[in-house]
């Protein structure tokens, strides 16, 4: 490569000249070498991460601000995914882009600045630990009963949750009790107050609980992205609800919790049916018992008027039966009527007095009797010995 | 905290009571008890869904781990 100095006159090099590409490459070559890897401390701008899983930002603070590329190898293990004006450590190769001619840190590590910033990292690492232990299968997650008779909120007893959530009972199915666990949930304490008041549930008689708050930022909601509250929610023996803030806002007790509802109005929605489907539901029951019964009565009538049809059969039977009995009884009665005896050649006996002569005693010699035939009656004596 | 059936236990017996009415083989004597009996159930299920005064307590734990209840407005 040739030399090149500025004292080689004022008229343009035709030759020796540098190209583009080899002051950049030389560019780089001595960023690269003066540099050894470094921390790199700033607030995060402009991300973008780019389908090819890479991502792009710029590191800023109040004076400069430098761009910066984290290579999909890196960015997938990256506790902290940057956002917006998130302060951070960085550890960075600084580099010359050759294509651009741009200064350029390639980042190989991003570890939050501050505490309080550090917030992804550890609900990356909290949501890792539940994973690990089986606590965000989908197949953990019950159902919610169909009446629940009695509800337990943990959340304030001084916020709007339990306001909406109230308001939403009472319209939809007053008829279900509402024991609140009270806990404080933003603040030092909240996450001990929530923790303990889950466990209160497991003592309660209740058939379901709503955990959470109404809306806030993101350090109000921090309470529900602790490992420990998380856990806790899982713990409770009856189905659990989730309603942390907003419908954005999704935090690790929604992702344990056996349902997540987008608010807490929307959580007392999900435990109670509503009043009014109920009625109709009882309306279409009382129909079908009074038609029920009605074609119950309508059978029976229908069998009673059978049975009455049998019994005038039997009846006319009965009836038919009567009358050839008296026939074949009025043939016999016919039968034996006397006048029919004497038809056949016999003939009746009687003293004077009328008295029946039976026995050969009843006729003494000379006793005058009267015989009666078929036609009439005859005067007789017995004759003298 | 009364023991008085649930609201989901008078629907599931309702049920039963007109699936039995239902059958063309109930004597009427029992089909005139079920009758009975689901209309009674149907009050009683009705007045589950009158209008009533939502109740809201709240959950009081002593200083000995001891739990009891108070109107949430005290």
């Amino acid at each position: 490569m040739a030399g090149l100095t500025l004292f080689d006159g004022v008229a343009a090099p035709t030759d020796g000249a540098w190209s583009v590409l080899q002051v950049t490459q030389r560019a780089r070559q001595l960023v690269e070498a003066g540099f050894p890897r470094l921390w790199v401390r700033g607030e995060i701008g402009g991300f973008k991460s780019y389908q090819s899983g890479h991502w792009y930002f710029a590191l800023r603070d109040r004076q400069a601000q430098v761009r910066c590329v984290m290579w999909r190898s890196d960015a997938e293990q990256s506790a902290v995914r940057p956002e917006e004006g998130l302060e951070v450590f960085a550890h960075a190769e600084p580099t010359v882009w050759e294509e651009r001619g741009e200064f350029r840190l390639t980042v190989r590590q991003l570890l939050p600045a501050r505490p309080e910033g550090d917030w992804q990292l550890k609900l990356e690492r909290a949501r890792q630990a539940l994973l690990r232990d089986g606590l965000l299968d989908p197949a953990r997650k019950r159902p919610l009963p169909r009446f629940p008779r009695r509800v337990a909120l943990v959340t304030s007893p001084d916020g709007a949750a339990l306001r909406d959530i109230v308001a939403v009972l009472a319209r939809r199915w007053p008829s279900i009790e509402v024991l609140l666990v009270p806990a404080r949930v933003q603040g030092e304490t909240a996450a001990r107050e929530v923790c303990h008041a889950l466990a209160l549930v497991n003592r309660l008689p209740v058939d379901v609980v709503i955990v959470g708050r109404g809306g806030g930022s993101r350090e109000d909601l921090w309470t529900f992205n602790i490992e420990a509250v998380a856990r806790a929610v899982a713990a409770v023996r009856v189905p659990t609800v989730s309603a942390v803030g907003h419908e954005t806002d999704v935090t690790l007790t929604d992702l344990v919790a056996d349902v997540r509802a987008p608010t807490p109005s929307a959580a007392a929605e999900a435990i109670v049916p509503d009043r009014a489907e109920q009625r109709d539901r009882l309306r279409a029951v009382a129909r079908r018992l009074t038609i029920g019964l009605g074609g119950r009565v309508e059978l029976g009538a229908q069998r009673v008027e059978r049975t009455a049809d049998r019994l005038t059969a039997g009846a006319t039977a009965a009836l038919e039966r009567g009358r050839a009995r008296v026939e074949r009884l009025g043939t016999a009665l016919d039968a034996l009527s006397p006048l029919k005896v004497l038809a056949r050649g016999y003939a009746v006996a009687r003293g004077d007095d009328g008295r029946l002569l039976r026995r050969t005693a009843d006729f003494p010699s000379e006793r005058a009797f009267r015989l009666t035939v078929q036609d009439g009656d005859v005067r007789a004596r017995v004759e003298a010995k | 905290m009364s023991d008085a059936p649930s609201f989901r236990e008078r629907l599931e017996r309702l049920e039963a009571i007109v699936r039995e009415l239902e059958r063309s083989d109930v004597d009427l004597d029992r089909a005139l008890a079920l009758f009975e009996q689901g209309v009674g159930e149907l009050r009683e299920a009705r007045a589950l869904l009158a209008d009533a005064e939502l109740r809201v307590r709240k959950v009081i734990e002593d200083a000995d781990g001891n739990l009891d209840l108070a109107n949430a407005d005290e």
